[in-house]
């Protein structure tokens, strides 16, 4: 059998506030398996415990106890972040570079051959439709633009896994569309894609599986068809199922 | 190291695309070169002074600027969250320490190395002989000081999360070390037990920033100082920067960064 590429194992995230002797659970006791060409919706609500579980995937959190593996190596061994593409939330880069500049130097964080870079950035660009744009400085981006340029610097290793942190957040309706192609495109190419989204309708349309965390443990996890099936209701429903939303009537 | 330049070069970058840079770069330049073109009667005493007035400009100009870029490298990082993405890429937490360390260190080489051309065009033009090894001593020990700042303030950023407290914080330290360090070794001999001790420890502990400071020898002409000694000043620049540097990487790297 071959390694996943992605493995959390028992996980557990536990944060010590500064001003108490207290500590908060954020994570308790997380087993999770992603092979390789999958898409994995990784939902929850706010304060599920889908950050802090990422933060540890990315290397910026240690484990409190159990551990994380990217293609078999633990996350806090840097070369664990050789293959992967991540994509934050929000825009955070040097906006004073052009995006040809910020995916230069993120080429050469990543060690790309440089005879090779120019030409890996000149596809990301025309992949994620930046091309009329590739030498302007990134704060002159619109939102949506600045996403796309996001979205080139977690391509531009030409990664086998990709961590996004809810990609459509604050994108238009054209840039949601935009984003959603490109992950079925990559999902195409049999690259594993691994991402958190409030967008369930878009989780259900484009992930295999999907998993469901609540106050820090793993409510639910399985494909999407077998969950549907199981609960008679979308993803949507389901997810307000497990999170103990009781919808109220309206008082009008 | 093909990583850690490809940071020290965004830090670069940086540096000269943002305005607020220039306005301290542009004032000393020209404070500098209004001094240098008043002429009081060819008198020679007053050249001199000229001269200690603008390296004192320069010293004060390059220490400002090194605080504040070194001073904000990190928590801007943090603040702007532009970390995140870099961190999560195959780099070490020192070899972005050490990235930001060369970059702000580049970066204030190229403005003194303006600094001190543009004097040496002052002193030439006052038809002052110019000991251009001594000059070159003078810049390389500056930069060998300067280095030792760059480290302490990079350290200071990851254990102060706030720029401007580090930097008054600094201030204040090297203040103190430049006017009081040398000086500690006699006040010590003075003293009763145990402060005797403790200050004769801080003196041998604390950095000695007169071993770069070579401006005497450049306002009255002297010789060039022996290679040797200029050698071993290098290299105890060198050992302090190495010690901060050292320092700080262990802080940063047990920090946990949290989005």
């Amino acid at each position: 059998m071959s390694t996943p590429v992605l493995k959390v194992d028992n996980l557990r995230v536990e944060y010590r506030s500064k001003d108490s002797r207290e500590s908060k659970i954020a994570v308790r006791n997380l087993s999770l398996s992603v092979s390789a060409g999958e898409v994995f919706g990784f939902l929850g609500p706010n304060g599920a415990g889908k950050t802090s579980t990422m933060n540890v995937l990315l290397g910026f959190v240690p484990p409190t106890s159990g551990a994380a593996f990217l293609f078999g190596v633990d996350t806090r061994e840097v070369i664990a972040r050789q293959r992967i593409g991540y994509l934050p939330e929000l825009t955070y880069y040097y906006k004073f570079l052009t995006t040809e500049e910020l995916l230069r130097f993120y080429a050469r964080i990543f060690r790309i051959d440089s005879n090779l870079i120019e030409q890996r950035i000149d596809t990301v660009i025309k992949l994620v439709g930046l091309d009329h744009a590739r030498k302007k400085q990134i704060k002159t981006y619109s939102k949506g633009m600045q996403q796309r340029a996001g979205l080139a610097q977690a391509l531009i290793n030409n990664p086998d896994l990709l961590i996004l942190d809810e990609p459509t957040s604050g994108l238009d309706p054209v840039g949601r569309m935009k984003v959603r192609e490109i992950i079925e495109s990559l999902k195409k190419e049999g690259k594993t894609v691994f991402f958190s989204s409030h967008e369930l309708g878009e989780v259900e349309t484009v992930c295999d599986r999907v998993a469901i965390l609540n106050q820090g443990e793993l409510k639910v996890e399985g494909k999407v068809s077998d969950l549907t099936k199981q609960y008679g209701m979308n993803l949507e429903h389901i997810f307000l199922k497990i999170v103990g939303y009781n919808p109220q009537p309206s008082p009008l | 190291m093909k990583q850690v330049f490809a940071i020290a070069q965004i830090v670069l970058k940086e540096s000269y695309r943002r305005k607020d840079f220039y306005v301290l770069f542009i004032l000393t330049v020209l404070l500098g070169v209004i001094l240098g073109s008043l002429n009081f009667f060819n008198e020679q005493g007053i050249v001199r002074y000229l001269k200690e007035f603008s390296l004192l400009l320069i010293w004060l100009a390059a220490l400002v600027m090194s605080l504040a870029t070194s001073a904000r490298q990190i928590p801007t990082e943090k603040e702007s969250r532009t970390i995140f993405p870099l961190l999560a890429k195959p780099i070490s937490r020192h070899q972005f320490f050490l990235g930001k360390f060369f970059g702000c260190w580049f970066s204030i080489s190229m403005a003194l190395f303006v600094f001190y051309l543009v004097f040496l065009l002052l002193t030439l033009r006052k038809d002052e002989p110019a000991n251009l090894p001594l000059y070159f001593q003078a810049y390389v020990l500056h930069l060998g000081f300067l280095a030792v700042v760059i480290g302490l303030c990079l350290a200071g950023s990851v254990i102060f999360a706030a720029p401007s407290s580090n930097i008054t914080i600094l201030l204040v330290v090297i203040l103190g070390i430049t006017f009081l360090g040398p000086h500690l070794a006699k006040i010590a001999v003075k003293m009763a037990e145990p402060t005797q001790s403790i200050l004769l420890a801080i003196y041998f502990v604390i950095p000695h920033f007169e071993f770069f400071d070579i401006r005497d020898l450049v306002v009255h002409s002297h010789p060039a100082v022996p290679w040797w000694a200029f050698g071993c000043a290098l290299i105890y620049a060198m050992a302090y920067s190495a010690f901060f540097l050292v320092i700080g990487c262990l802080v940063f790297r047990h920090q946990t960064l949290q989005k």
